[in-house]
């Protein structure tokens, strides 16, 4: 029995020396120096025996009671959605303390943090509505980023050609966004899966290339400016650019470039609100349990009459027009848009999002999306191995969570009483007499 | 004399080189139920496709004959832009499947909710800010559902998730969804494959209800021919895709065509 641990620990030990010998040796044991390249391979030998050491260790600590207790746990509790039981408590007091510390978060702040604070929101709205095209309606998008652009440029443009502020485009975003979504998805939701993905992947990728090359028109990648906000004619420069008055002359106070920022920060979490309670009605509205159907099973759908090309367009378009809205703030934030923002790997991060989250779980998306903003800035001086980090939080992740950080809840449903007392059958109130 | 709710004449269905259905006409009248055997392969599924509108029959026509007149299930499928399988489903016709579909991760009356897509308010001003009529719209939809849940047996297992629902109770669920569209003709494709004796007893006894109750015109697709004789009024015998027998149970249970093709292995066992 002994014998036999000790054993296969051993042969654990050479396959994992063998395997990440091989990994490391090409990248890190051989130094390219100009021309040809340096053999640096005890390098890689040193970093293959940490591997080793580190697997060694873990499969000891899983061996004592300890370490299984705390695999059964992480591996038990994975198991996706279950339905609550109508006797939850009302959330109600958190989310109201967490809005009023939302609220209050610009004085306490510092403007670095802020600055995080508004990236994190931003992620919060994209990946808000990636989710309700990837988690709810279960179509994979992988050009979800062009949606974005069109956000961001329209208010960059939009200033520079047609003289739009920012609440008007604002306004305007979500449904630019969202008609580009219709006309990308109408000749396409007809394709499953793996087709919708590579269409979507290269309608992101057109995205920026046209605003790449576009150089008369989108200033290609020198990019554009974008004006700052104003509030009701409150301008937030030092001198009034935009025909208002200066914020701070108006109220007689010393100027500051904080004000942009806290403005900027209380809009867009007050936008951020608004969305997660629509999508969080969305759940129990007939139209999101069609898209979470269409996700489970599309031929039934279908045999009971749901239209799925047109609710997969719905789903399709308010998902693209949340990117829109969440775009128009980049912009205003940034005071600058150009291509290089609206890359892949920015398609990739909020798909990674809604992923960790927990496919179709708003609370789960939140917090993957504060995590995954706010840690590389605390990671700052990991900067080189934050992608790698990434990954193997990713890794990590699909093991031994598959379903997300948070599992999903459905929501109960009772009768009214009226039912419970007399038991007439409400057959006349079938869906004939009603219609 | 009224014309029978649905009216399958002359259809053919094809698959490249396999014809499933060839010339096959026949009648579903009113209130009661109607039953399609047949062997294995003798294209029964494909039968229903074509009915439910998830195939358009090669040739031929099906007609349902609904309060609006006689309505061409093909020509519902074929109608540019907004023609669909779905149109079919809002004619009247609803089905459940061979292999259970439900929505195995939404919850009991989630599943039932989905399927009264059509009377509950779909409007998104409305949902969001949860306007009176939609409030009204919701509690009346999901009051249907638990009456369905009930005439199915299945209230205690309202909020659970579908998935999680033993096979039988699964399978009743598939039924009281279907229901919940608010059909006049409810297609069953083998509803009792894969229960338990008990199970089918309570199946064959909801059927009846369905019809007795409800009036509810019923096309059932069934290989336990116990439960066929026990709840049919009229059957329709497939064999290699065209029809062979068309009767009452007595009738076809004695055509000697029947139990040459289909029944005839069956009958000497009961008799050994
Ligand atoms: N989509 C399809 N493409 C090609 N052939 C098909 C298709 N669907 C069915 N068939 C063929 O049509 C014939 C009839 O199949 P069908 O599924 O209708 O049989 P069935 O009567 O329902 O049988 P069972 O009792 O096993 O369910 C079979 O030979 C099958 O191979
Ligand atoms: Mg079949």
């Amino acid at each position: 029995m002994e014998q036999n641990r000790f054993l296969t620990l051993l042969k654990q030990a050479l396959l994992t020396f063998t395997v990440s010998l091989v990994l490391f040796g090409p990248i890190s044991g051989l130094v390219l120096d100009g021309f040809s390249f340096r053999n640096e391979l005890t390098r890689a030998v040193l970093l293959a025996a940490i591997v080793t050491a580190g697997r060694i260790a873990l499969s000891l600590v899983g061996m004592t009671a300890f370490g299984r207790s705390i695999a059964g746990k992480a591996a038990g509790n994975g198991s996706g959605v279950t339905v609550m039981t109508g006797r939850e408590k009302s959330p109600v007091l958190i989310l109201a303390l967490i809005f009023v510390a939302g609220l209050a978060l610009p004085f306490f702040a510092d403007k670095y943090f802020l600055g995080i604070a508004i990236l994190a929101l931003i992620y919060c709205l994209l990946g808000l509505g990636l989710n309700i095209v990837v988690g709810l309606a279960g179509l994979l998008d992988l050009g979800f980023v062009a949606f974005y652009a069109v956000g961001a440029y329209l208010l960059a443009l939009g200033a520079q050609y047609l003289g739009l502020g920012f609440w008007s485009a604002l306004v305007i975003a979500p449904f630019l966004a969202g008609l580009c979504g219709m006309v990308l998805a109408f000749p396409v939701l007809k394709m499953h899966g793996d087709y919708l993905a590579i269409v979507t992947l290269g309608f992101g990728e057109i995205i920026r290339l046209v605003l790449n090359n576009w150089l008369e028109f989108t200033g290609g990648p020198n990019g554009a400016p974008v004006p700052t906000p104003t509030f009701f004619g409150l301008e937030f420069t030092r001198t009034a650019k935009q025909g208002g008055v200066p914020l701070h002359d108006y109220f007689g106070i010393a100027y500051s470039a904080d004000y942009k920022f806290w403005f900027i920060y209380t809009v867009l979490f007050l936008v951020v609100c608004l969305v997660v309670y629509a999508v969080e009605r969305l759940r129990v509205m007939p139209l999101g349990r069609m898209w979470e159907a269409l996700r489970e099973d599309e031929i039934a759908c279908r045999s009971l009459g749901v239209n799925h090309v047109f609710t997969k367009l719905t789903a399709f378009m308010l998902g693209a027009s949340t990117g829109g809205l969440a775009g128009v703030f980049f912009a205003v934030h940034q005071g600058f848009v150009n291509p290089t923002s609206f890359t892949f790997f920015e398609s990739a991060l909020i798909l990674a999002i809604v992923v960790l989250g927990g496919l179709g779980s708003t609370v789960g998306v939140i917090a993957a999306a504060l995590v995954l903003t706010i840690l590389p800035e605390l990671l700052r001086d990991f900067a080189e191995y934050r992608v790698l980090i990434f990954g193997v939080l990713m890794v990590v992740m699909m093991i031994w969570k598959p379903r997300g950080l948070v599992r999903i809840q459905r929501p109960a449903f009772f009768p009214s009483t009226a039912v419970k007392d007399s038991d007439t059958a409400p057959l006349a109130a079938s869906p004939e007499a009603a219609r | 004399m009224t014309a029978p709710l649905l009216d399958v004449r002359d259809v053919t269905m094809r698959f490249g080189g396999i014809v499933a259905n060839r010339n096959v006409s026949f009648c579903v009248e009113r209130g009661g139920v109607t039953a399609l055997i047949g062997p294995n392969g003798a294209g029964k599924t494909t039968m229903f496709n074509c009915i439910t509108g998830f195939y358009r029959a090669s040739e031929g026509q099906i007609l349902l004959n609904g309060r609006e007149g006689p309505q061409d299930i093909g020509a519902l499928m074929t109608k540019p832009i907004t023609g669909g399988s779905h149109l079919v489903t809002r004619a009247g016709i609803a089905r459940t499947f061979q292999n259970i579909r439900l929505f195995k991760e939404m919850s009991v009356v989630e599943n039932l909710l989905v399927a009264q897509h059509l009377v509950t308010a779909n409007n998104l001003v409305s949902g969001i800010f949860r306007t009176p009529a939609f409030r009204r719209a919701e509690r009346e939809a999901i009051d249907r559902a638990y009456h369905w849940l009930g005439e199915m047996n299945l209230v205690e297992d309202a909020n659970r998730l579908a998935g999680e629902l033993p096979y039988g109770r699964q399978r009743r669920l598939e039924i009281a969804r279907a229901m919940c569209t608010g059909p006049k003709l409810i297609c069953l494709d083998e509803p009792a494959a894969g229960l338990n004796p008990s199970e089918t007893r309570e199946l064959s006894e909801v059927i009846q209800r369905l019809c007795s109750e409800h009036g509810q015109t019923v096309l059932v697709i069934e290989h336990d021919m116990g439960l066929v004789m026990r709840i049919s009024n009229h059957v329709v015998v497939l064999d290699h895709g065209e029809v062979i027998s068309d009767g009452t149970p007595e009738h076809v249970a004695n055509d000697p065509a029947v139990i040459a093709a289909y029944l005839g292995v069956s009958e000497e066992e009961v008799e050994a």
